[in-house]
């Protein structure tokens, strides 16, 4: 059943892609001050929400993962990691192309771009931690990292927010209240989006639950093989 | 309760006692320190006005390196000897290893800030501005932050392979927000442009969640098979 | 503005690339399923 729903599912997400896109592009009005270089925010914002909602689900399938050692669990939290980290890295390199042509410079200590910095970091860090790490204890590892991390999210906005309020810098994307229509284009790319996550996050969950019974057939075959010969 | 505390201090004072005996770590750590001291100082000659701002990044900067160095020999010695083996078959609770490694950590660490800080004073030519005795909060607050999580993770990197790059990969993401504080902190008291506390709170902040964290979670860590 | 197709672009060749490493290792495991099903 779920297999067939893929293609469908596929097609959809390709079509709300392409609507979001045509909307950013084209359909949103031009923001006042700073043109069309604006429209970047119709893929960067929707991107850092994508990407703060996978890792938040990575934090529940480790807390599920320790509580409960279940497989599933540490393959969703592997699995939103990645996903996650893809669409961080899209919100750090979207950021400065739109802060450099509005402000003049690349970076500024942005709370959100920071923040985001920052998160990135850990999660990289984390998806290090389970390449290294030798296969028996990783999901365990990997878990409490991820404890480690999200107690450490709050701890880091605030951190940024006050050292901003002592180091006033520009803010990037604006504060202040957002042209409805604008927002609107904001969500539906945030829905395609949503989609495209959960379709790449489905299928690498797949891939690897797939990996991990090939490679435990492979031990098993390995045993048989030297205890079957003299 | 007082049966972790005193596993804690015989723990503890074991290590201190090898340590002082074998003197071979804290000396090499301690040349170490001076090397960075010196090569931060070649690298970044400020005057005394700049160098007020910005010694307080630089300083906290070699201290973090020093102290990775530590932390990577800290459980090395425990490996050698299979004490952690020993240590997972005895009814004794893990926090106590946890704290007994941490306290000593601590300690370490704060030895090498003391030698570390006055070279920086002379190369620096430094003055606080602002309320000296705060220095030490800050320092205590922000050493215990690096060295709880560093012990911690030290720990974690213990069955990976390249454990001495892990130490430093896991550590530096999660530490941002206490590094910025205790260097935001120091440049505050050094200048005396502005009040430290809310740096102090939040360092303090850090402290509570990630010691709490750091108790609860290493039974797991220690004894994964 | 360059900046804005710099940009729209970065996003997809970002998302490309993980889909791409995603199925080289997908290919990689067929391969090996084959390998293990001819023993």
């Amino acid at each position: 059943m779920l297999r067939r729903a893929f293609p469908i599912l596929g097609v959809l997400t390709a079509a709300l892609l392409s609507y979001g896109l045509y909307e950013a592009l084209i359909g949103a009005p031009i923001e006042q001050s700073m043109g069309e270089v604006q429209r970047i925010f119709y893929y960067h914002a929707p991107s850092a929400w994508t990407a703060f909602l996978l890792f938040t689900v990575n934090f529940v399938a480790s807390v599920v993962y320790l509580i409960r050692r279940s497989i599933k669990a540490d393959i969703l939290a592997l699995v939103t990691a990645e996903v996650g980290v893809v669409f961080c890295t899209v919100v750090l390199v979207t950021g400065p192309l739109w802060a450099r042509p509005v402000w003049g410079i690349w970076w500024t200590w942005d709370i959100r771009l920071t923040s985001t910095l920052v998160l990135w970091l850990i999660y990289v860090s984390y998806l290090m931690l389970r390449r290294f790490s030798s296969s028996g204890q990783t999901p365990l590892m990997a878990a409490v990292l991820a404890v480690f991390g999200a107690l450490d999210v709050p701890l880091v906005y605030f951190s940024i927010w006050f050292f901003r309020t002592q180091h006033p810098q520009p803010v990037i994307g604006g504060g202040g209240s957002i042209d409805p229509k604008m927002l609107q284009v904001a969500l539906i790319n945030w829905a395609a989006f949503l989609c495209f996550a959960g379709l790449v996050s489905w299928s690498r969950y797949r891939l690897e639950l797939l990996q991990r019974e090939v490679e435990e057939t492979e031990a098993l075959e390995a045993l048989l093989d030297s205890g079957g010969a003299p | 309760m007082s049966a972790l505390a005193t596993l804690t201090r015989a723990s503890l004072s074991k290590d201190l006692r090898l340590e002082w005996r074998s003197k071979d770590a804290i000396n090499s750590m301690l040349f170490f320190a001076l090397l960075v001291v010196v090569i931060f100082s070649f690298s970044f000659d400020p005057t005394a006005e700049e160098s007020r701002r910005i010694a307080g990044g630089l300083v906290w900067v070699a201290f973090l390196f020093a102290a990775v160095v530590a932390l990577n020999q800290t459980w090395a010695r425990e490996l050698r000897n299979q004490v952690l083996d020993a240590y997972r078959v005895s009814p004794a609770p893990a926090n106590a290893l946890f704290l007994a490694k941490a306290l000593g950590n601590f300690i370490f660490v704060i030895v090498l800030e003391a030698f570390m800080t006055p070279l920086f004073i002379v190369f620096y030519n430094l003055r606080a501005l602002g309320a000296a005795y705060q220095l030490l909060i800050v320092s205590a607050l922000g050493t215990w932050a690096l060295v709880v999580n560093g012990t911690f993770f030290a720990a974690m990197s213990l069955r990976t392979r390249s454990r001495e790059i892990m130490l430093p990969l896991l550590l530096f993401p999660i530490s941002i927000p206490a590094l910025l504080a205790t260097v935001e902190g120091t440049t505050a008291i050094l200048t005396g442009d502005y009040s430290p506390k809310f740096w102090i709170v939040l360092l303090a902040a850090y402290n509570v969640v990630f010691t709490t964290a750091c108790l609860l979670l290493f039974d797991k860590v220690l004894n994964a098979e | 503005m360059k900046f804005l197709y710099a940009a729209y672009t970065a996003t997809w060749i970002i998302h490309i690339s993980y889909l791409a490493f995603v199925l080289r290792r997908y290919i990689r495991l067929r391969n090996k399923i084959q390998e293990l099903n001819q023993k």
